[in-house]
Formats: structure tokens, sequence, C-alpha cells
């Protein structure tokens, strides 16, 4: 079961309308290394973990990427609140608008569909743990790429949380897999 | 969102973060008693801040999780999440 909260896990501000801005930051909605692929991947892997422990970390982590899917979102929204079509169509935005109009559509900033190939669910808790610390480190690069296309000190601030959360989540998973790994040596020699 | 409102609401969300953070590193460190004792102190204080929250502006959670609600029904009132300007 999951709650809903009618609430951001952080403020989302934006200085300025910034069609633009809002196209590059999409991807952290429906691309590669973006929350959509991090929550459904964590949250797809629990299942397959052998302690509670660990079982405990990806739905935490994985719901908190709902979070975090949720304020993408906010800025894509906020980017473009108001825009005209020919604001749009001069932003290079005229080949998205044309098929989602101003809907948010899961995609990269090429308009690209999300695909459950971004993840993996492979069943061994320890490719699977080595696996999200690297998408960790991934969206941690996307979050860094971000901040420095834009100069909007409002959306940098909630472009930094989020790198600053990629990092948390690392060092987690990273005492994750320690753990898995003394759990498995333990296993083995009983 | 009004001030207060707003005021309220930032209230929540630093609360919820602080016990976020907890959380995870509990995960991690499960008997860590310094770490719990802190998690249990700011829950109380979180429980207060989202009862005046929603006191002010309107139920944080659905299908009953925030306690009996009042009359008309609150929890369809804008605005949204990403609505809110802060
Ligand atoms: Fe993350």
């Amino acid at each position: 079961m999951w709650l809903y909260e009618k609430k951001l896990e952080y403020p989302v501000r934006v200085g300025k309308k910034d069609l633009k801005m809002a196209k590059y930051i999409l991807t952290q909605f429906g691309g590669p290394n973006g929350e959509l692929s991090a929550a459904i991947r964590y949250l797809s892997q629990r299942y397959s973990m052998p302690t509670g422990r660990a079982k405990g970390v990806l739905t935490d982590i994985g719901t908190e990427e709902l979070a975090h899917w949720e304020m993408i979102a906010t800025m894509v929204y906020k980017l473009t609140k108001g825009a005209t079509p020919e604001e749009i169509r001069r932003a290079d935005l005229g080949s998205y608008y044309a098929i989602w109009d101003k809907g948010i559509f899961p995609s990269d900033s090429n308009g690209v569909p999300w695909i459950s190939a971004y993840i993996n669910t492979m069943g061994d808790p320890i490719a699977d743990l080595h696996e999200d610390m690297a998408a960790e480190q991934k969206a941690r690069a996307t979050y860094e790429n971000l901040i420095n296309l834009t100069d909007d000190v409002d959306l940098q601030d909630g472009l930094k949380f989020l790198r600053e959360r990629e990092v948390v989540h690392f060092q987690r998973f990273g005492e994750t897999l320690d753990h898995l790994q003394g759990y498995m040596d333990g296993k083995k020699f009983f | 969102m009004d001030q207060p409102g707003l005021k309220l609401l930032r209230e929540v969300q630093e609360l919820e973060f602080a016990l976020i953070e907890l959380n995870l590193y509990l995960d991690t460190h499960p008997d860590d008693e310094a770490a719990l004792s802190t998690f249990n102190k700011l829950s109380a204080r979180y429980a207060e801040a989202r009862r005046a929250y929603e006191e002010q502006v309107g139920p944080l959670v659905n299908y009953g999780h925030s306690g009996p609600a009042r009359e008309p029904w609150r929890w369809v009132e804008e605005p949204w999440p990403w609505e809110i300007e802060y």
C-alpha cells in the first residue's frame, strides 16, 4: 500500500519561465537516469532481497524517488507555465508540443519514451545493489549537468537538493551492500 | 496558499526531511540508540506540525489517515503541491 502526501518533499522554486531548461530537466522525469527509473528499479528489486534491512532500504529509497519524480514534474510545470505556442516553437519545443501539448510525458530530453530496459531486476542481491550504486552516481552526474545549464538560482536550489539526495542514497546502498556481503558470507560458512 | 499556511508547510517539510534522513540512516544502522532517540523526539514535533498545518490548510494524507474529515470535503481543494508558489 502507498499513501500520497499532498505536499512536495522540498519546495520547488523557479525564477523565470525557461522552456529550454524544462526540456533538459524532462530527462529526470522519464530518461535513463531519472527519478522514475530510480523508483521503479528499487521498488521492483526489493522482492528478491534476502534481509529485512535490504528490503527496507529499497522500499524507503524507492518511495523517496517518487517524491523526487514529483519535484521534477513540478519544475517542468513551473518552467513552462503560461508559455504560448509561439514561445514553445522558438524554444525548439514544437515537436514535443505537436505530440503532447503541455502534458508532462515520461520521456528524456529528446522525447524518447521511458522504457523499463533502463533498469534491471537481476534477482541477485549483489548485482542489484551494484546497479543501484551506479545509478545514484549517474543521477548525481545528470544533476550536475543540469545545474551547469542554468543560472536561475531558485531552480538550482531544487536541483542541488536532488543532487545531494543521490549522494546520500549512494552511501546507504553502499552500507547495504556491505551488510548483504556479510550476510551471504555467513550463510556460506554455517 | 497564504503566508501562515506556507510557514506551517515549511515546518512540516523541514521536520519530515530530518525524519527521512534519520529513517534511511536507521535502516542501515538499526542499533544506533542516539539516532533512534533523535528520531523519536522529532517524530513528536512532526506530529504537532502536521496537526497545525492540517488545521489551517487541509489534510496531508487521504484514505482516513488525516483523521476525521471536516465539511465540506477538503482533500480536493487547490492548490495541489505543484501549484504552490513558495
Ligand atoms: Fe536517488
